[in-house]
């Protein structure tokens, strides 16, 4: 529960009376949320072209830069896993992306402990970027001058999208934190 | 923000191993998604019934989702409706006038193409179409174009089917859900359709780019004979598709072909209509002979096609009479001279 709750989230006496967080939603609202943006590719929207940011992604890099240790390290396979059954991409491109940004990210944040909002921003485009071409790259579709053209205005609204999601995330978190367990 | 102290291990022997356990756990997830990535380039079958599982378990959800676009968008054009009334009467009444002359000349043009195919012996088989359903979502953040359709192996539906809107050529499917099944749109860059120009027998091929136009890539290379503004349609070579579907509109004529703007864009599609895979008569003909069938025309054209590839389903064969169908075309059977006078 230590390191789901982080001491500045408890009040100045620990606890509220009677009330605490719950476990359950402090450790699943943020599985919760990005295996939902997960299912984006069922949403409505019927794209004649990639439009759409990754949202699970961007939601699974939001949370980590937020909260370092809600998210094990291993969380990118099944999260993955399961982007994989929607997205439309080879299965495993998923999983190895998400593996591989859960481990980037954790070297980020031995190598910067304390960041400020440029700074996640930054680490946080480098990784959409690399994630959107590489995921572009082994997507299986043939690689043309046209698809990388198509490929710039997803990765703009991506980066633009970012710190919106990065408030929804922190929305999230406050939502994460409620106290509705009821001490007896 | 990030918490330093906590994080790292420090001199806590349990803690580095919890670490380090971390590490491996997550480079080996890396390292079987990386795998799993290259057997799924290798062959991408592999895992469709993992992924049609998946599908099928959300596909409730797209439904209504898919409904609630269409309503969305018909709210939208009702309060656009009310601005411009005017101006939108007179110009519709315009429009009536010179749609009753087109009426007249297409009904004229429709009896004379009768009379025709009358001579030719060529009847226009009405397919019956397998399902009926909505797309209900496409992979719209990644570089592969497929959509979610709201039907599957239930409703007849089975891989390498068309998928039609009343607007045109949508995709195929690619991998059939218990009722939920994946359709490669035309605009995917794996993409490929036989076409012709409408009107003539310049023959081409449409492939997808992944920007939602079409190329269109010319077969007898030579002077390009297209202009702007022409409508391609399927050919109906190497089956599957049927041939006369409309499919891309030229926008822009390149060396080899044109670049060609989708004329049913799957966005708009509200219902479409999944279609039985289309075998040339001459073919079907054939193959019934040396099976030593019945002549087609006696059974469904359509579903001897079927037969070939997957076990044709009970609900796209739903009555046994006879219909006319292309199967009729090069046989020429009495009643179908018959049906077209």
């Amino acid at each position: 529960m230590d390191h789901l709750v982080p001491p500045d989230q408890h009040d100045a006496f620990g606890i509220r009376i009677n009330r605490d967080q719950s476990p359950w939603l402090a450790s699943g609202v943020p599985w919760l949320t990005i295996l939902l943006a997960s299912l984006s590719p069922l949403s409505p929207i019927i794209a004649p072209a990639p439009v759409l940011p990754p949202l699970a992604f961007m939601l699974l890099v939001a949370w980590r830069l937020l909260r370092p240790r809600v998210l094990p390290l291993w969380a990118g396979f099944p999260l993955g896993l399961f982007d994989d059954l929607y997205s439309g991409q080879p299965f495993g491109s998923g999983i190895f992306l998400f593996s591989i940004t859960m481990i980037a990210l954790d070297l980020v944040d031995s190598r910067f402990p304390w960041r400020n909002f440029w700074q996640n921003w930054g680490v946080a485009s480098l990784l959409i970027v690399a994630y959107l071409m590489i995921a572009g790259l082994v997507s299986g579709a043939e690689l043309t001058f046209v698809q990388l053209r198509v490929l710039l205005p997803q990765i703009l609204l991506s980066l633009m999208l970012f710190p919106l999601l990065a408030s929804l995330v922190a929305l999230f978190d406050r939502l994460r934190l409620l106290r509705i367990r009821r001490l007896d | 923000m990030a918490s330093p102290a906590a994080h790292r291990s420090g001199a806590n022997k349990r803690a580095q191993l919890g670490l380090f356990a971390g590490y491996v756990v997550a480079g080996s997830g890396a390292l079987l998604g990386a795998f799993l990535l290259v057997i799924s380039l290798w062959s991408p079958e592999t895992f469709a019934g993992l992924r049609s599982m998946a599908a099928d378990l959300t596909s409730p959800a797209g439904s209504a989702g898919a409904a609630g676009r269409v309503e969305s968008r018909s709210v939208f054009e009702a309060i656009g409706g009310y601005y411009r009334a005017g101006s939108r009467n007179a110009e519709l009444e315009r429009e009536i006038a010179i749609a009753r002359v087109r009426l007249a000349e297409a009904e004229a043009l429709r009896r004379e193409n009768d009379r025709l195919k009358a001579v030719l012996r060529v009847t226009r088989g009405a397919t019956r179409p397998v399902a009926v359903a909505r797309l209900i979502g496409s992979t719209s953040s990644s570089a592969r174009r497929f959509a979610y359709l709201s039907a599957g192996r239930n409703q007849g539906v089975r891989n390498g089917m068309p998928v039609t809107s009343p607007l045109g050529l949508v995709g195929r499917v690619l991998e059939a859900g218990t009722h939920s099944s994946r359709v490669l749109l035309l605009t995917d860059s794996e993409s490929m359709v036989p076409v012709r120009r409408a009107g003539d027998d310049v023959l081409a091929f449409a492939e997808g780019r992944a920007d939602g136009l079409l190329r269109v890539r010319l077969i007898n290379l030579g002077i390009n004979p297209l202009k702007r503004g022409d409508v391609f349609v399927t050919s109906g070579a190497g089956g599957l598709f049927r041939p006369g579907i409309a499919v891309a509109v030229a926008v822009r004529i390149t060396e080899d072909g044109a670049i060609a703007q989708l004329l049913s864009n799957p966005a708009a599609s509200d219902v479409v209509t999944v279609e039985p895979i289309w075998q040339r008569p001459a073919v079907e003909a054939l193959e019934t002979f040396d099976l030593g069938l019945p002549p087609p025309g006696a059974e469904d054209g359509a579903d001897e096609g079927l037969a070939e590839q997957t076990p044709p389903a009970p609900s796209s064969t739903p009555s046994p009479q006879p219909s006319p169908s292309p199967a009729q075309s090069e046989t020429a059977l009495p009643a179908a001279e018959a049906t077209t006078d």
